[in-house]
């Protein structure tokens, strides 16, 4: 029973993809994506009230499941959820518009399914090698979906996406072998599993850990969209499908980021907390002015979205770097609303693209008069995007800065602060262009009276009304909340 | 004994040689037989431990390592080649051999001051020689961000794994038989998507030197 609870969250994504590699993609089959994400949801949230009750489950070695797994798998199957929805009439826009094949159609969902099977497994692994293999492993089922349409700029995003991803993964890898160096000369056993390698601490040789965390965090960071290595981000984030940038965006970023967590937990019990604050500071606000340097001429709606998951990462460094148990649960709060926020976001530029057929800001003006419920969507989901209330975004940032000033990180919380106004004025500035306004004539400038698909009208609907119930409670994620940040700061 | 240990620095010598050999040669070909050498000498390396300690764990490793890094890598390397258009050299690094060969003796030098924590855990004759390994991961990453044909970013890429396994081998012996799996399957799964992704580039661009991918940018 214990071992079906944890294994479940990862194995109906892994039978999904089966599912639809047996089957193909059909009108028949297209709601089996659905089914599985909301099973998935209901199988991390039994999951996440036996942690609180329980604590941490495992499934042999290799496997375990705590209250933070919990927390991640939620946002995961949350954010699913709302892509499953949105795919079919997606991948039927496509196909009408002859844009893919059926076999492409097909090939996007086993990979999907694929690609949550492997992120489910990321945050349930209590190895850090396995970690990383799941890790990886993302990287190599989405390069086929970021270069899905063949163009020479999808081509190119795809390869700069699995160069840099690889590389920068190949660091924290190198960083895990020198933490297992650590390990096995500590005279513990702990191997790689995090929770041993955090209780047996006080034995790992602390000159050889520092190397360790650098790299895990420089790795992990790569493919958390973190400076330095972030170029990829934007590019691929731009070039996938819709429905794959709501994914890769809104939760991928998030698993990788959840890696530095854990590294974090290992980091402070062996060299203090000072190190590690040091280097997610450092990449925190680099992330950050990157971001609002590159967002406020933004010439293209995707890549600006893009940019803003940069600069979210920022402030889950930032949030990270604070620590304590208000900022840890800040951040993990942060995870899952912008994980709900950024996905409705990208799946609207994802229809606004269909219907107008161009990513240029500047082709697209006055949307609210031909598409009420889309163009509200994406305003709100903007608004919601740089932290206003009630949406969750404006509490857990509250949360990451109010931790901040008490802890004398106040310097750099200001300075992020300061960033994320410059970031909401360009986002505010670029959306209301595209939404309000009269509209365009001309061809291919104003959309199409296309009615908006019902059940993707219902996925930006609830994602909207999740990120605001989030933000007015926290409810029965509460305890879950308390008991992750527990985990994470190394609480007793 | 002293054999064990003769070919384990023998071993970890030829990784350092072919990995600024990849930096020194122009022609791809000519690289990816370099790089099967080099897959050949980890293996080496590894079957030195493996006698050494008298595992006949790691001398199946060293078998398997054998096979992906010295024949199955080289082989995918050689298709990717083939698939790449008439180009076959390496035309315009970002920065020339000489400089690039400069930069691979600072990087060596800054592998072993770096590496000096890792030797002094346990300095066995196995972790005397995690410097060379670190080198050879430094001199990869080196390859990956100067030289602009795919073959070569890819090459660049496994140099760097090379030298990642290698420091796993001499520091610990491995890192679990699972999570080593893992990795080699990744890597393989990696390039194989690289190898496609050489393709399509060839199809979108008419050309695998990566200086056209600049539709891209802000």
């Amino acid at each position: 029973m214990e071992t079906l609870l944890v294994v479940a969250p990862f194995a109906v994504p892994a039978l999904g993809a089966l599912g639809y590699a047996a089957a193909g993609w059909r009108r028949a089959t297209a709601g089996l994506a659905a089914v599985a994400a909301v099973l998935s949801l209901l199988a991390a949230a039994l999951l996440a009230r036996e942690v609180v009750v329980r604590g941490p489950l495992e499934a042999g070695p290799l496997l375990r499941a705590d209250a933070v797994s919990a927390f991640m798998l939620i946002a995961i199957a949350a954010v699913a959820v709302l892509v499953a929805l949105a795919t079919p009439a997606h991948l039927a826009t496509e196909l009408a518009a002859g844009r893919i094949e059926p076999r492409t159609a097909t090939r996007h969902v086993v990979l999907v399914q694929a690609f949550l099977a492997a992120m489910a497994l990321a945050v349930l692994a209590a190895d850090l090698g396995v970690l990383w293999v799941a890790v990886e492993g993302t990287t190599i089922v989405t390069a086929f979906l970021v270069g899905q349409r063949r163009t020479r700029a999808a081509v190119e995003a795809a390869w700069k996406y699995v160069v840099i991803c690889s590389a920068g993964i190949a660091l924290a890898l190198l960083g895990i072998v020198v933490l297992n160096h650590a390990s096995a000369h500590s005279g513990t056993g702990a191997g790689l599993d995090w929770a041993a390698l955090a209780v047996a601490a006080p034995q790992l040789d602390p000159g050889v850990t520092r190397i360790a965390v650098v790299l895990l965090v420089v790795g992990f960071g790569a493919k958390a969209g973190l400076a330095p290595l972030h170029a990829w981000l934007p590019d691929a984030h731009s070039q996938a499908p819709a429905p794959v940038s709501a994914l890769m965006s809104g939760v991928l970023l998030s698993v990788a980021f959840y890696a530095v967590l854990r590294v974090k937990v290992v980091s402070d019990a062996v060299l203090g907390p000072g190190f590690a604050r040091a280097l997610l500071l450092a990449a925190a606000l680099a992330s950050l002015v990157i971001a609002a340097s590159l967002l406020i001429a933004q010439r293209d709606y995707k890549r600006m979205l893009a940019y803003s998951s940069i600069e979210h990462m920022g402030l889950l460094a930032l949030g990270a770097a604070v620590g304590g148990p208000l900022a840890t649960a800040a951040v993990l709060l942060h995870v899952l609303g912008h994980g709900l926020a950024k996905s409705v976001l990208f799946l609207g530029a994802g229809r606004v693209l269909q219907l107008t057929g161009t990513s240029r800001i500047a082709d697209v003006r006055g949307l609210a008069a031909g598409q009420p419920v889309l163009a509200g969507s994406i305003g709100l989901g903007v608004l919601a995007l740089i932290g206003l209330p009630p949406f969750s975004l404006f509490a857990s940032e509250l949360g990451i800065a109010r931790a901040g000033f008490g802890s004398g990180t106040g310097w750099a919380v200001a300075a992020a602060l300061l960033l994320v106004v410059v970031i909401g004025a360009a986002l505010v500035n670029h959306t209301s262009r595209m939404v309000l306004g009269p509209r365009r004539e001309g061809p291919g400038a104003a959309p199409a009276p296309q009615p908006l698909p019902r059940a993707t009208a219902v996925a930006l609907v609830a994602g909207l009304a999740a990120c605001v119930a989030l933000g007015l409670t926290t409810g029965p994620l509460t305890g879950l909340l308390a008991a992750a940040a527990e985990i994470l700061t190394g609480a007793p | 004994m002293v054999h064990a240990i003769q070919l384990l620095n023998l071993a970890a010598g030829a990784l350092l040689l072919t990995a600024v050999l990849v930096l020194w040669r122009r022609e791809l070909p000519v690289i990816v037989r370099v790089f099967a050498v080099q897959g050949v000498a980890l293996a080496a390396l590894v079957a030195a431990l493996a006698r050494e300690e008298g595992s006949a764990e790691l001398a199946a490793v060293a078998v398997g390592c054998l096979v992906l890094r010295g024949a199955v890598l080289p082989w995918l390397l050689r298709r990717a080649l083939a698939g790449a258009g008439e180009v076959q050299r390496e035309t315009r690094p970002v920065i020339n051999v000489a400089t690039s060969l400069l930069a691979a003796a600072a990087l060596t030098l800054l592998a072993l001051a770096v590496s000096r924590p890792l030797v002094d855990l346990a300095p066995t004759p196995a972790s005397r020689a995690v410097p060379f390994a670190i080198a050879v991961v430094l001199i990869g990453f080196l390859v990956l961000v100067t030289r602009r044909h795919a073959v070569s970013q890819l090459v660049g890429f496994l140099l760097m794994d090379n030298g990642i396994t290698a420091v796993g081998f001499l520091t610990t012996s491995g890192i679990g038989l699972v999570v080593e799996i893992g990795v080699a399957l990744d890597v393989l799964l990696v390039v194989l998507v690289l190898q496609v992704l050489t393709g399509r580039m060839r199809e979108a661009f008419g050309d695998t030197d990566l200086d056209e991918l600049r539709e891209l940018h802000d």
